[in-house]
């Protein structure tokens, strides 16, 4: 992802299997033009220790919100791993379209706060329509 | 059932062994044998948390799973046991003479390991340690999820054995 974005807004870290997190990155750029606001990650071909160090080594300017797909992936361990040494860092995992959307365009102040109510839209946003 | 599968593989609990093989194959229990994890309320904790509940997750060293192995084989329930690093598998099965194979599910770059397959990177000591293994009596084969080959260890090393 390119390093320019919004300097007022929080960033946070997407990271996942495959292309997961340039994928759903793709999308919330077709929709908002806000994609810039991601720091897009993969774990493919990764042993534990470097995930660890590469999501280290986003932790800078102000980035302490970390989105992962899987709540057992090893992204998610990793980031966990990284919490333990950063009380700041917000992990939100089994993060999807929606909730990734409501982060950006959330008004909350502190990145934080903007984490737990893009979690909040993403779990609600998952919903079984069946025909009776 | 028992152990349906002993996995090598540097990540441990991780998506495609709770996903990629837990669903297919309904495991219900996996064991996660080593020494440092074994030792560390916060590392088990750690796994603890990523795995789904109706999965349960069993913590041990080297010499807790040789003692405990029969009680993971006699198990009615299908399991997979997980070393991180091959010395470990090693370890084990040199105390269970019951296991007969070994899966190498991801063993990823780090210095003085080269490239055998797009997850297998090996020095030139693991690649010892495999043959050992199989020179045990131990089929050893490579295979990251159930829909990929299985790819037999002569096959991974380059060694041609016919």
């Amino acid at each position: 992802m390119s390093d320019e974005h919004t300097p007022d807004k929080a960033r946070a870290i997407v990271v996942g299997h495959g292309e997961f997190s340039a994928g759903l990155a793709s999308a919330v750029q077709q929709i908002t033009g806000m994609a810039d606001r991601f720091i897009c990650l993969s774990n493919t071909g990764m042993a534990p220790g470097d995930i660890e160090a590469v999501l280290r080594s986003h932790l800078t300017g102000g980035t302490t919100v970390i989105f992962t797909d899987l709540p057992a992936g090893s992204a998610t361990l990793a980031a966990r791993r990284v919490a333990r040494d950063m009380p700041d860092l917000v992990l939100v995992s089994g993060v999807n379209l929606a909730t990734l959307l409501d982060f950006v365009c959330s008004p909350a102040t502190s990145p934080a706060e903007a984490a737990r109510g893009a979690a909040e839209r993403g779990r609600a946003s998952l919903v079984v329509l069946e025909r009776h | 059932m028992g152990i349906f599968l002993y996995r090598i593989d540097d990540r441990l609990i991780h998506g495609q062994v709770v996903v990629g093989w837990g669903q297919p194959h309904d495991i219900r229990f996996l064991v996660l044998v080593d020494d440092l994890v074994a030792s560390s309320d916060w590392e088990k904790d750690l796994y603890r948390m990523a795995v789904p509940p109706e999965m349960e997750i069993r913590f041990a060293d080297v010499q807790t799973a040789i003692r405990d192995h029969a009680t993971y084989a006699a198990d009615p329930r299908p399991g997979i046991l997980i070393t991180g690093e091959i010395s470990v598998m090693h370890r084990l099965v040199s105390g269970v003479k019951a296991i007969g194979s070994v899966n190498l599910g991801g063993i990823h770059h780090r210095a003085g390991r080269k490239e055998k397959l797009r997850y297998i990177f090996l020095t030139p000591d693991e690649e010892r340690e495999l043959l050992a293994l199989e020179s045990a009596g131990v089929e050893v084969t490579a295979q990251d999820v159930p829909g990929a080959r299985a790819v037999p260890l002569a096959e991974v090393l380059g060694v041609d054995n016919r």
